[in-house]
């Protein structure tokens, strides 16, 4: 056990490491780092929607609604209040917290409204925080804010992705990470097993929150800025695109979701539209292979491969008699 | 005060005109729900295509003669067809295989198709917006102060009569009886002798086929559209079907008008119109907070 401690934070170094050299020695084209930020912040993003959407099991449309709180409080914060680069983090952390307690808030409805009711709720949610910012003046009301300061560099995303990675993982495995699962598969049995499901909901509602926020507060100082546009029916749609293609309830799936749809949606921007065309139908092919998603419900570990290796010999061995045997 | 209940008048006649227009366009997203339990996020790019296809049957028939009525007539059989034609295929390709899987990867699949539909018209056609031929003139009538268009009655009418054919057809019929019988229970169903298969390809072309008018009617009121407006429509018909109570028809209609009463109504008392969707959104929770299975939806008891 301490020898893979001793390996991840070897492995933390390394990648720390490599951003710095990255950042300082023009390894790779300015363009590219972009990309690379992008993927970054949607992997938080889609591990805080992950959260609710997967590991809960509510099929919620919230999160561009909640990004959009994350994003302009800290954007507002950095540019007011914490004016110093130094002071990034402390913005950041703002976004955050504000996020928290509009999760909340979207949270009480869940109590008693299921399904499709609640993702109209959640919906409704998203376009009224949408249509709020565009109505007030003091946040720049249609033309959005700017300039925020440009803060967010990649050794930050690196930073952040990290410990939200960690952080989900230690948190999904955690008692209310089992709750959330236990609500998920059977929310009246996971009653009478005397899960308090109120607050395990709230509890998810808001570390989801958290982390959509954060991600959103990164994007906005990527930009420089930001307007209530970018948080419509496409961030709510490109969202849930990468949680189901990823895998949902899957931290890896989150990182294959968010890495496959920003390289998709970024570095091919020479082909025009044609790239959303072809990711719709990357869409349908994986829901019918693999309805869950790439990693749905299962996570990328050593073991993992070689069982899978192992299974692969199996079926070889077994020769053309063995070719329907399932999983 | 007299001009404050004429422009009530004046917009209450502006809401059944966009509550038809809605109610037809929740009633054929409800029906791919009520049968195939799936929301069909494909249903607003379906509706955008079936604009399109209007649009060219439109100018192809009015090039050939000039009689109004004809050219509605044959536009909308055959963007009815071609419609109904696209939204099997895409049922087949990329709703069947995905039977028995969970429910939100098949939505996901039909954002996907929604997606790729979009832009396949963006490419093809482009962005820029194209104006629907007149089919019906625009005589004006005015009675008590409040000013109707010819438009408007046709629209109403049109509207009212496809969703009573709808509801007769799934209430009288032998299909439609079989259509009631798999919404309710699909394997029970196919131990009658019903082809579950058949019976969703039915939902798909009845959807198809209230999308089409649904998009003759939207095109008569509002003349110009471009690609990107499938989007919009497939949330407010969602919206206004789940208000309603989704699977219901008679829900998915009254759905249609009360979202479009939210949004007549709104600018009258707000100052401003751009507040509007924040108080259409805000009445919409309100409603499924204390009815959470929508205005006349069926509350289902869970079973453990």
């Amino acid at each position: 056990m301490k020898k893979r401690k001793g390996f991840h934070l070897i492995l933390f170094a390394v990648g720390l490491a490599l951003c710095c050299a990255v950042m300082n020695f023009g390894l790779i084209q300015t363009s590219k780092i972009l990309i690379i930020q992008y993927v970054g912040i949607y992997i938080i993003f889609v591990l805080g929607i992950n959260l609710v959407n997967g590991y809960l099991g509510i099929f919620s449309l919230a999160h561009a609604g909640i990004m959009a709180v994350g994003g302009y409080t800290a954007s507002l914060a950095s540019m007011h209040i914490f004016t110093s680069p130094w002071m990034f983090p402390l913005s950041l952390l703002t976004g955050g917290m504000a996020s928290v307690l509009v999760g909340l808030c979207v949270a009480v409805p869940s109590f008693n409204v299921r399904g499709d009711y609640l993702a109209i709720i959640t919906l409704g949610f998203s376009l009224i925080v949408k249509s709020i910012l565009q109505n007030l003046e003091v946040v720049g009301g249609p033309r959005g804010l700017r300039p925020i300061p440009k803060y967010t560099n990649l050794i930050w995303v690196y930073l952040c992705v990290v410990l939200a990675i960690v952080m989900v993982n230690r948190f999904v495995k955690s008692k209310y990470g089992r709750n959330m699962m236990a609500i998920r598969e059977d929310q009246i049995a996971s009653e009478l097993v005397s899960v308090d499901v109120r607050n395990a909901k709230s509890v998810a509602f808001s570390v989801s929150a958290f982390f959509i926020g954060i991600s959103g507060a990164l994007i906005c100082h990527l930009l420089s800025y930001t307007n209530p546009n970018s948080y419509g029916y496409s961030a709510i749609i490109d969202g849930l695109v990468m949680v189901y293609l990823g895998g949902v309830g899957s931290i890896t799936g989150s990182i294959i979701g968010a890495l496959i749809w920003q390289i998709l949606v970024q570095s091919l921007r020479t082909i025009g539209t044609w790239r959303w065309i072809i990711g719709g139908c990357i869409l349908v092919v994986i829901m019918i292979f693999q309805p869950n998603g790439i990693f749905g419900n299962r996570e990328l570990s050593i073991a993992g491969i070689k069982r899978a290796f192992a299974a692969i010999r199996n079926r070889l061995a077994k020769g053309a008699a063995g070719k329907k045997d399932g999983q | 005060m007299g001009t404050y209940s004429q422009q009530f008048l004046q917009q209450t006649v502006n809401l059944v005109q966009l509550g038809s227009i809605y109610g037809l366009l929740a009633v054929g997203f409800s029906m791919v729900y009520g049968i195939a339990r799936l929301v069909n996020f494909a249903y607003g790019p379906i509706f955008m295509v079936s604009t399109y296809l209007l649009f060219f049957f439109g100018t192809l028939m009015s090039a050939m003669t000039e009689t109004a009525w004809i050219v509605l007539v044959f536009a909308l059989i055959g963007a009815s067809a071609l419609t109904a034609l696209l939204a099997i295929i895409i049922e087949k390709i990329a709703y069947k295989p995905l039977r028995g899987a969970p429910k939100v990867s098949v939505v996901v699949s039909s954002v996907g198709v929604g997606m790729a539909l979009e832009y396949l018209v963006l490419s093809f056609i482009g962005p820029n917006p194209h104006r629907m031929p007149t089919f019906v003139g625009n005589s004006r009538y005015t009675v008590g102060g409040v000013n109707f268009s010819l438009a408007t009655i046709i629209i109403v009418a049109v509207a009212v009569a496809a969703m009573v054919v709808l509801n007769l057809y799934i209430k009288k019929s032998r299909t439609g009886i079989a259509l009631r019988a798999v919404a309710e229970d699909g394997l029970a169903a196919s131990f009658m002798g019903i082809s579950a298969n058949w019976m969703i390809s039915v939902a798909f072309i009845l959807s198809a086929i209230m999308a089409t008018i649904g998009a003759s009617l939207y095109g008569v009121a509002y003349p110009t559209f471009n690609p990107y407006f499938g989007e919009q429509i497939n949330w407010w018909s969602f919206t206004a079907a789940v208000l309603g109570g989704i699977g219901s028809v008679k829900g998915a209609i009254l759905g249609g008008y009360l979202l479009a009463a939210v949004n007549v109504y709104s600018p009258m008392l707000l100052p401003t119109s751009s507040w509007r969707d924040v108080v259409a959104f805000g009445v919409l929770i309100f409603v499924l907070m204390i009815k959470p299975a929508g205005l006349i939806g069926k509350k289902r008891i869970e079973k453990v």
